[in-house]
């Protein structure tokens, strides 16, 4: 069996990251796996500007951003293997592995970084009601095809969720030809961000329908219309309210799931709000030795907090590696998300890292609009700290930068939580 | 000219098809969709029933029986899984305990073997996740389940490799007396001369009958919803549990499938329309309910689909077998509604009798019981697995990474014998796109292949043929 000091799972933005960081770590027996014919991950479909104004100072491509650590884990010569599949992870850390040229494979790693990243949640999930034609799509799913393949899916389009992979496609297919009629939100809100609402709906005149939702999918062969009624406050169609769009194409752009499968075959345990890993603040999980990083994790909003948290657990991953900490043994604080927050990472603190002035990113998202509101930071039920925000919403990730000081001579003994206070 | 048109590739047709294809007889199976198995076959509870509810003395509870003590080889020998998991009958009042007694009784007089009535805490031993009110049960052991399409596929290639031929995407639109026998025209233009007619035309069987027979019915299309819940709770239930019928529960099931995910419907409702199989949000919201009778621990947040499909009622409720007596050489295999897939094969043995003695056909003397082996890199062993990618690298890589299906067995599903055409055809034949992402992750890489494979555009591919292109020109 091939043994590894550092194996990663994915060979996206969270993956390349974290290979780069635990080979500057030390480490030099690394392996990144990746199931498609070349790294990247999903940036390689993401032909839009956009990313990279925090981490380059300047606005990249997708297939830019990703360019430029696939460059710097080639010139750091770091062993990886594309067109691999991992089947099955154990807690003892074997990973097996399936691929056309060497068959399948059974590696042991001493540490393993869990970079996987998320997938799409299908109608299926949903339940909508209607016919099952053709023409349905999910956001990413047209993404490949259109970016990818060169390929239309359709020419009268409707989008069903304003989640940035659909706010991305209806500029993009407009771009292509197509005609995009309406994205129709559930929530009164857009899940996506503000700059995507504006600079991919708003200039090409698509109409954001907030509270709506479809209702009925109409269609014999291929999609023909879509019924879409406005929602209540609990989010229930109201009668009367329905409206048929005639379309030949519905994209689905209604949330993104972290693909922890092999997670749990590992014996990872999880969290119900984000999906992902229940993590400590060096991205370990309960396995000792399992580490998670990027969308597997939680489901961010920008590729380069995805880098920057990345390359926190490739280190985390080295050390462990080389032999150099186990926080097992370390006390743990609980964090815990508070009034108006959702899905804290991480979920767990050491003590350890405050006392010795680590710091710790606490990242969330807002569970509604808030206009003027304060973030608050309790220790042991105690408000330590407030954060005024002008403005937060669901769509985009917040971060508290932690650190000892903010707890004044008392460091938290059980709990840390936030909250948002109007 | 051929001894056997048979109109439908659905199970019906297609287990009429295999028994026939034991004779030496020429027979066509025509079938308007691209594939077989497109019509009720694809869309049902997937359940091969006990026997203990059909009516005592109805073809119904005949053909049950016969059919059930048929699944153990007639699976065994096409490899398709199926699993004798037990059928759980549960009750909440002392009226449905007293019904129960009722169906067991029917059960017995059926020939059912096995049967055991329960009390509450007895069916929660055998099902700790069923609702804790549970007040008795019937367990019936001879119950199992089993894919419809894949025992459709089965029987459709085994027929294939003996001979039969089938024509898709092609409708019949009229029969025409021909001597003795009946010419067949079809809607691409074909006139098919043959000496006899199966009629095992699902929803559309009383069209044909009421053709060519003065002695007409009517099927009444009864839509029934469908939820599938994840693999995740595969383990929830080992059998499969109704509900007495009564006025909460109109038949919704609980049951795990053959592949790993488990399936909850159906709701029954009268339609007009025999095209549309659209679910509703009233049908799928009332699954849910009735479902959570038996599951309260049913959750939320685990379903991949839904789905809906028609089943052919007549209002005699009873199956109609056989020649049609002022119709002759025309046979009938018709308001075949549940248990339908539990009785196919036995239908298609006594038909295929009654056609043989009736056409004077001769057994074959180089019948084949077998199809093509079918591959499942899932259920394969590491060793399996490792000698399958030594073999062909296909096999190395996969391509639906929910269900686990590599490139070798999406190419063999469309080379093989009747192979598939469109993304549906696939998906049915490996479950690729079946998972939990719904082909989110699989749908381009199996249109590719399919495309290579078929030497056609990408946009030409279709979900299901007709107009069904997944692309825009």
């Amino acid at each position: 069996m091939n043994e590894v000091d550092v194996l990663i799972i994915g060979g996206g933005p969270a993956g390349l990251a974290a290979a780069l960081s635990a080979r500057e770590a030390g480490c030099s027996n690394i392996l990144i796996l990746e199931r498609e014919q070349e790294l990247g991950g999903i940036l390689r479909q993401c032909i839009h500007p956009g990313f990279g104004l925090h981490i380059f100072k300047e606005e990249l491509t997708g297939p830019e951003y990703a360019a430029r650590y696939v460059k710097r884990v080639l010139e750091s010569g770091i062993p990886y293997e594309t067109d691999t599949m991992v089947i099955d992870i154990t807690p003892d850390r074997v990973v097996t592995t399936v691929s056309r040229k060497d068959g399948l494979r059974q590696i042991r790693a001493k540490s393993i970084v869990l970079a996987m990243g998320c997938r799409e949640r299908p109608r299926g999930a949903l339940g909508i009601p209607g016919s099952r034609c053709a023409g349905i799509f999910s956001a990413g799913t047209a993404q490949r095809f259109v970016n990818l393949e060169g390929e239309l899916p359709g020419k009268r389009i409707v989008i069903l969720g304003s989640g940035d992979i659909g706010l991305i496609m209806a500029r993009r297919l407009t771009f292509a030809g197509a005609k995009v009629l309406a994205a129709v939100e559930l929530m009164p809100y857009s899940s996506g961000l503000t700059r995507n609402v504006v600079q991919c709906l708003n200039d090409y005149d698509i109409p954001l329908m907030l509270s709506h939702t479809v209702t009925e999918i109409r269609g014999k062969d291929r999609l023909e219309a879509v019924v879409i009624s406005e929602v209540d406050g609990r989010l229930k169609p109201i009668p009367g309210t329905e409206r048929v769009i005639e379309c030949d194409t519905l994209l689905l752009s209604v949330g993104l799931i972290p693909e922890n499968e092999l997670s749990k075959a590992a014996g990872v345990e999880l969290d119900g709000v984000t999906g992902g890993p229940v993590v400590n603040d060096r991205l370990g999980t309960n396995v000792a030795g399992i580490f998670a990083c990027g969308n597997v994790l939680h489901v961010h909003d920008l590729v380069d907090n995805v880098s920057e948290e990345s390359e926190r657990a490739g280190r985390y991953a080295a050390e462990f590696a080389l032999g150099h900490r186990d926080s097992d043994a370390e006390r743990m604080i609980a964090v815990r998300d508070g009034a108006g927050v959702r899905g804290l990472v991480p979920q767990l603190v050491s003590l350890e890292s405050l006392r010795n002035g680590e710091s710790v990113n606490l990242m969330f998202r807002p569970a509604n609009v808030y206009q003027n509101a304060f973030l608050v930071l309790e220790s042991d039920g105690q408000p330590v700290k407030r954060f005024r925000r002008l403005i937060l919403t669901p769509g985009e990730m917040q971060t508290i930068k932690l650190d000892a000081s903010m707890f004044g001579n008392q460091l938290p003994q059980k709990t840390i939580s936030v909250s948002v206070e109007m | 000219m051929f001894d056997v048109v048979v109109i439908g590739a659905g199970v019906v047709g297609c287990a009429i098809a295999r028994q026939l294809s034991r004779l030496q007889a020429r027979v066509v199976v025509l079938e308007r969709c691209d594939d077989v198995a497109s019509g009720t076959t694809k869309a049902n509870s997937a359940i091969v029933h006990p026997g203990h509810s059909a009516k005592p003395g109805s073809l119904m509870a005949k053909y049950n029986l016969l059919g059930n003590q048929l699944y153990d080889s007639w699976c065994k020998e096409l490899d398709v899984p199926f699993r004798r998991n037990g059928s759980m009958t549960i009750a909440f009042t002392e009226e449905e305990v007293e019904a129960l007694r009722k169906v067991y009784d029917d059960g017995i007089t059926n020939g059912v073997p096995g049967m055991e009535l329960l009390n509450g805490e007895e069916a929660l031993k055998l099902e700790p996740n069923l609702n804790p009110e549970v007040m008795g049960a019937l367990f019936a052991p001879s119950g199992g389940i089993v894919c419809p399409y894949e025992l459709t596929l089965g029987m459709a290639e085994n027929a294939f490799v003996n001979g039969v031929q089938f024509r898709f995407e092609t409708k019949v639109e009229s029969l025409e007396r021909n001597g003795e026998g009946w010419d067949v025209k079809t809607s691409t233009g074909e006139i098919i001369s043959t000496r006899s007619v199966v009629n095992a035309a699902g929803v559309y069987t009383d069209y044909f009958n009421n053709m060519v027979s003065e002695q007409k019915f009517e099927i009444i299309p009864r839509i029934g919803e469908y939820w599938m819940i994840d693999k995740t709770y595969a383990n929830a239930f080992k059998s499969t549990i109704f509900q007495v019928p009564g006025k909460m529960g109109k038949g919704v099931l609980v049951s795990p499938t053959v592949d790993g995910t488990l399936i909850l419907g159906p709701t029954a409702r009268n339609v007009t329309d025999r095209e549309d199989v659209s679910t509703t949000r009233e049908g799928l919201d009332q699954v849910l309910e009735v479902a959570r009778r038996s599951w309260p621990g049913l959750p939320s947040r685990s379903f991949i689909t839904t789905f809906s499909g028609l089943r052919s009622h007549l209002a005699r409720h009873d199956f109609v077998l056989g020649e049609v007596s002022d119709a002759p050489y025309f046979f009938n295999a018709a308001g075949i509604e549940s248990p339908g897939l539990t009785a196919a094969p036995a239908i298609a043995v006594d038909l295929a009798l009654e056609i043989r003695d009736r056409l004077g056909l001769a057994e074959s003397d180089d019948y084949r019981s077998g199809r093509p082996p079918v591959y499942r890199f899932r259920h394969m062993s590491l060793e399996e697995r490792e000698e399958a990618i030594k073999r062909d690298a296909d096999f190395g890589r996969i391509i639906c990474r929910c269900e686990l299906v590599t490139e070798a067995e999406i190419r063999d599903s469309i080379r093989r014998p009747l192979g598939a055409r469109s993304v549906d055809g696939v998906k049915r034949r490996t479950r690729a796109g079946m998972g939990r992402c719904q082909s989110g992750f699989c749908l381009p890489r199996v249109m590719d292949i399919l495309s290579e494979e078929l030497g056609k555009p990408l946009t030409e591919i279709t979900k299901f043929g007709g107009e069904s292109r997944i692309l825009s020109k």
